[in-house]
């Protein structure tokens, strides 16, 4: 069983450490192969950039995302880049207040995750990436939200620890809840 | 999980190609870092500055690529292991000095993140388009070994396998990798350091007064003595004789020199050539590729075999020198050939050239993203047709 995840949006936003923290969650803190890449251009801020985790339970050949299962889109340009054609049953979260153009692919389930929202009433834009992770534990079974929890925790720096854990805590309730509406 | 005492690491680790390399660096006991920050390559530099002062060794930023690799030949003349990393623009610049390397027989290990060309083309993006400058970017006749790593446990692994050739051979080695290996994160698996083989240079048994520095032992590898460590000799650029003296006329030393330079690696090609074979038992379609199109093309493979399809892989962990004997072996028992690569045509040549009658089919991709498996696939099909 191989599972790829696509995180888009531009420098800055925390995609490609949320590719780390995710697949850091499936291979260190869940028994399974996990492989993360990235793209970025020369400006580390404002520019497109994408990471692209791949997880299996057996040795990862190709280690780039072929054709995602999930994706993760934080800005207008990656939505028109990655949203259009997705094939069945693509899982896709978004955050609507960073994409304000848009017309989802009606094979694919889009959860709209207002991440950055979020951050600013929690006092920091910079957790948004956190708060996107959360919805991602909750809304897929990718990873558990232990793991993932955990992962995230190796991944930042010391004295943000309980502003990152009530954004991972905000991100996934925010999920779960979601789901609730979905099976109700 | 992180097991970490001063020496080397141990135990599972999430590291990124780069660092994976720094790792395998110090583990085959690196003691110096003469370099110059370039993306894709510096989080190398960053790694080893911080971990070479943990284990006595030195780090030094130099004023620029040629001023790194000549510090890295230096260290390497006092009898430590040293290396370099860098991409593209600053691999250009150390050609000249990369032959100074070759003539003057100093160990050493120079990785090259290879992204994309020329000049300082793309620097965050990937590419294999610094396979033939590898080769023979520096003037003069001569051989080298370069190493392509395909996963980040590889950059581990290989780097020290760099640092075991260089040693051995008295060559400098490259670990030619790409931006996606070096960027790439995956978990590796560090044995205990016991585990681990570290082979160090031949010292001389002569007395200092007899000591010839470049007198070939068996191998055609001469023993090395090291700066400070009571043998007196000369090295330098200029065709020498076994002494180390000049001799910029003689026609028989000239011969001498260059021929055994090449001729160590030449004659011990098929003790240092390493490849992976993958399903080419009854294949009638190889593909043969290296670093990050490797991983393309054994996931294009297998899907290929699942379709009934008699596909194989030939994996280069060695690109040079290369492994044309092999390559010639496969090539006379199937239709054709794939050679997918992201530059515009390079190691496709050197098959070409060790498949003779066998059509050999280039599959170039240059910029961010490499072949798709389906893609290879395709071109599978395709050349069956």
């Amino acid at each position: 069983m191989r599972t790829e995840i696509r995180f888009a949006g531009f420098g800055g936003q925390g995609i490609i450490r949320s590719g780390l923290i995710t697949s850091m969650a499936a291979c260190i803190y869940s028994d399974k192969n996990a492989v993360q890449t990235q793209s970025y251009g020369p400006e580390s801020r404002g520019g497109s950039c994408k990471s692209e985790v791949v997880i299996a339970d057996t040795q990862i050949d190709f280690p780039k995302v072929d054709d995602p299962d999930i994706l993760i889109i934080m800005s207008q340009a990656a939505y028109h880049k990655y949203a259009g054609a997705v094939k069945n049953g693509t899982t896709i979260l978004v955050d609507p207040d960073m994409v304000r153009d848009r017309s989802d692919p009606t094979n694919a389930k889009t959860y709209d995750i207002p991440a950055t929202k979020i951050a600013q009433k929690l006092g920091k834009t910079i957790v948004a990436n956190v708060i996107m992770l959360g919805a991602l534990a909750a809304l897929t079974n990718i990873v558990s939200r232990k793991a993932m929890k955990e992962a995230i925790l190796q991944n930042i720096p010391k004295g943000t620890e309980e502003l990152n854990a009530a954004a991972f805590r905000k991100g996934y309730d925010y999920g779960k809840q979601l789901l609730k509406i979905d099976n109700s | 999980m992180e097991k970490r005492n001063k020496t080397t690491l141990s135990g599972k680790h999430f590291l990124s190609g780069d660092l994976a390399c720094a790792e395998g660096a110090i583990a085959a006991g690196c003691r110096f870092f003469g370099g110059y920050p370039i993306t894709p390559a510096t989080e190398i530099a960053e790694r080893m500055a911080r971990r070479l002062p943990e284990v006595d060794g030195v780090y030094i930023q130099m004023e620029d690529e040629i001023g790194s690799i000549a510090a890295v030949i230096g260290a390497s003349y006092t009898g430590k292991k040293a290396m370099t990393a860098t991409s593209g623009p600053g691999f250009s610049l150390m050609q000249e000095n990369i032959g100074l390397a070759v003539m003057t027989e100093a160990p050493l290990v120079i990785v090259n993140i290879m992204r994309g060309g020329p000049s300082t083309g793309q620097p965050t993006m990937p590419g294999q388009q610094d396979v033939m400058q590898a080769r023979w970017g520096s003037h003069g006749d001569y051989e080298i070994i370069a190493i392509a790593p395909s996963s980040v446990q590889e950059m581990f692994d290989l780097t020290i396998e760099c640092f075991n050739l260089a040693e051995t051979y008295r060559v400098p080695v490259l670990l030619l990798a790409d931006e996606i290996i070096g960027h790439m994160w995956e978990k590796v698996e560090i044995p205990p350091r016991e585990e681990i083989t570290i082979i160090n240079r031949k010292k001389p048994k002569a007395q200092p007064k007899e000591y010839k520095p470049f007198k070939p032992a068996k191998n055609l590898v001469p023993p090395m003595a090291c700066f400070g460590e009571g043998y007196r000799f000369h090295a330098t650029g200029l065709t020498h004789d076994e002494d180390g003296k000049p001799q910029t006329v003689s026609v028989e030393e000239q011969n001498k020199l260059v021929k055994r330079l090449c001729d160590k690696i030449r004659k011990n090609a098929e003790d240092i050539i390493k490849v992976e074979e993958v399903t080419l038992e009854d294949a009638e379609v190889a593909v043969i590729a290296y670093g990050i199109t490797s991983r393309a093309a054994l996931s294009a493979v297998r899907k290929a075999r699942k379709k009934k399809i008699k596909a194989g892989l030939l994996r280069l962990i060695t690109i040079w020198p290369f492994p044309g004997k092999l390559v010639a072996e496969i090539a006379g028992k199937v239709k054709a050939i794939i050679v997918p690569e992201m530059n515009y045509g390079q190691l496709v040549r050197e098959v070409e050239r060790a498949a003779k009658t066998t059509p050999v089919f280039l599959l170039s991709k240059l910029g961010e993203e490499p072949h798709r498996p389906a893609e290879i696939v395709s071109a599978i099909e395709e050349v069956l047709k």
